[in-house]
């Protein structure tokens, strides 16, 4: 059997990718197109994410790869599995271990230190879409900073709802310029982006690569009078106890019992077994 | 005093057709401007090289702007170009649903412009929006509904509100009253009249509809082929008609 390059992506391809990020990590917030390549799995299933994950990789590298927060779901699983064939490099389930994280939806609990790169799978790289549908137009607001119609959403939620009803892929002004998509996170996390690792943002199938250099300004978008908040389910975690966390919501019979339990899976692993 | 707005010889081009040619005239602050003429004699595309829309191939649009005084909004930069579409300037299109965001409330539609100049308290914001839903006569009750569910004159009247809530100096109106019946044309044209006059507003009206100059313009032009034919305030030109084609333009009125 022919072997695979590193990382599957052939070195030019991966070259193209890395000057992509280079670019949006000097230009943060800014959607930096790159010609994305076919991979062996469905857009929508993180064909972005694995490009820049395969273009940041390296031998030395751990890898940890998350789905909704937890590693254990088909999503991550397949992922991890594809690195493990494609790279050979070592896995973990365990943040901390981690040198190259990629992500579905979900920033890890455990803070990420200097050092860790954050990788995002991004379905809709730009965050007024459905109030503009038109790129060329779009990119034109981003350019001359007209960012009044992403405040017309917000203001759409409020009148509809009585509060900011957005839950996640809430938007974020970066460094005060521009204003970013942060991928479907739910915005629980939105405060946690302003962190010390390096977070890119890849969109396979929109074909767009956005980045957040360490320590970024990311300030979520509000109004005076309705400001900004990063809500959770109001419970503590099931397993573990935990009150910090982001929860899902988990029905476990028929007569509408719930548990609510962490997302992230390894978070809440680590806090078990600290406990017994 | 300085006029408004001063187009000098503006020119634009369609290949080797002309879309509108060497047109030239002043706004004054407070006045109301109509410009008439039958199908394709190039009010439109006056009216769209004035706002910027189109591209014109020679001629100069000088804006009296707050800020720097006369400036010539061609060679402007289009961010400021940009910002002044949204502030100082508002433009009624034919057809609402061109002007409106038809997937968004009413209230949302109002406010839009408020926040792309910065707004960002949501209770001033919607008191503004009521306020202006009710100068145009659209109930209080209406203000989260989309356009969508509104009848034909109701999404002109929001279109209005929308354009006219950043408080513009110059509004560009493209056939406000097209495609209205007449009982809903007097009320918007009403509307309109009021407020003028109450905002002060410099207005350019381009219309087919004699009646709708008659009502609301100060002055006129009359264009055939791409040319201004003639020009004069409205009651002279329309009462005392001296190029031919201007005579055949009042005369195909229908006296009912």
């Amino acid at each position: 059997m022919q072997e695979y390059n590193f990382a599957y992506l052939d070195e030019q391809t991966k070259r193209m990718i890395r000057r992509a990020i280079l670019k949006g990590l000097a230009i943060p917030g800014y959607q930096v197109p790159f010609a994305s390549r076919e991979m062996p799995m469905p857009y929508g299933w993180g064909t972005g994410g694995v490009q820049v994950s395969a273009a940041v990789l390296t031998p030395d590298d751990t890898m940890k790869v998350i789905d909704q927060g937890a590693d254990d779901t088909t999503n991550a699983v397949s992922i991890r599995k594809f690195f493990e064939r494609t790279a050979g490099v070592a896995t973990t389930t365990v943040t901390g271990e981690a040198t190259v994280i990629q992500t579905r939806h979900r920033i890890p609990e455990e803070p990420l230190k200097e050092g860790q790169i954050l990788v995002y799978q991004v379905p809709i790289p730009e965050p007024m879409r459905f109030l503009e549908p038109r790129e060329t137009e779009t990119r034109k607001m981003h350019a001359l900073e007209e960012y009044g119609l992403m405040h017309v959403k917000l203001y759409e939620d409020i009148s509809r709802h009585g509060h900011i009803a957005t839950a996640y892929a809430y938007p974020v002004k970066v460094e005060g310029r521009y204003v970013m998509d942060p991928s479907p996170i739910p915005k629980f996390d939105n405060p946690k982006l302003e962190m010390a690792a390096i977070q890119l943002f890849g969109a396979g199938r929109e074909q767009r690569i956005y980045a957040l250099p360490p320590h970024t300004k990311a300030v979520s978008l509000d109004f005076e009078d309705h400001p900004f908040e990063a809500s959770k389910a109001d419970h503590p975690c099931g397993l573990c106890g935990a009150q910090d966390s982001y929860l899902d919501e988990v029905i476990v019979d028929d007569e509408g019992g719930r548990l609510f339990v962490c997302s992230d899976t390894d978070y809440c692993t680590h806090r078990q077994e600290a406990a017994r | 005093m300085t006029p408004l707005l001063s187009v000098r010889a503006l020119t634009k081009r369609y290949g080797p057709h002309i879309g509108c040619a060497d047109v030239s005239f002043d706004l004054w602050p407070g006045e109301v401007m109509g410009i008439v003429g039958e199908s394709g004699s190039g009010k439109s595309t006056l009216l769209n090289c004035m706002a910027g829309h189109l591209v014109c191939d020679s001629g100069q649009v000088i804006f009296d702007t707050r800020a720097d005084g006369p400036t010539d909004t061609l060679t402007m930069s289009e961010p400021a170009r940009r910002m002044l579409s949204r502030t100082d300037w508002a433009f009624v299109h034919q057809h609402a649903r061109d002007g409106l965001r038809m997937g968004v409330s009413a209230g949302g539609n109002v406010g839009e412009r408020l926040m792309a100049v910065g707004a960002r308290n949501y209770g001033d914001i919607r008191d503004t929006a009521i306020d202006w839903l009710g100068r145009v006569e659209i109930s209080e009750t209406r203000i989260d509904d989309r356009p969508t569910t509104f009848s034909g004159g109701m999404q002109q009247r929001l279109q209005i509100a929308r354009n006219l809530v950043t408080g513009p100096r110059l509004v560009f109106m493209d056939e406000p009253t097209g495609g209205l019946d007449v009982s809903v044309q007097a009320r918007l044209l009403d509307l309109l009249r009021g407020l003028v006059r109450d905002m002060g507003l410099s207005a350019i009206i381009v219309t087919h509809d004699l009646a709708v100059v008659r009502l609301l313009a100060d002055r006129l032009m009359v264009m055939k082929d791409g040319h201004v034919v003639e020009a004069g305030l409205t009651d002279q030109v329309l009462d005392d008609p001296q190029h031919a084609y201007t005579q055949l333009l009042v005369s195909s009125v229908l006296q009912v």
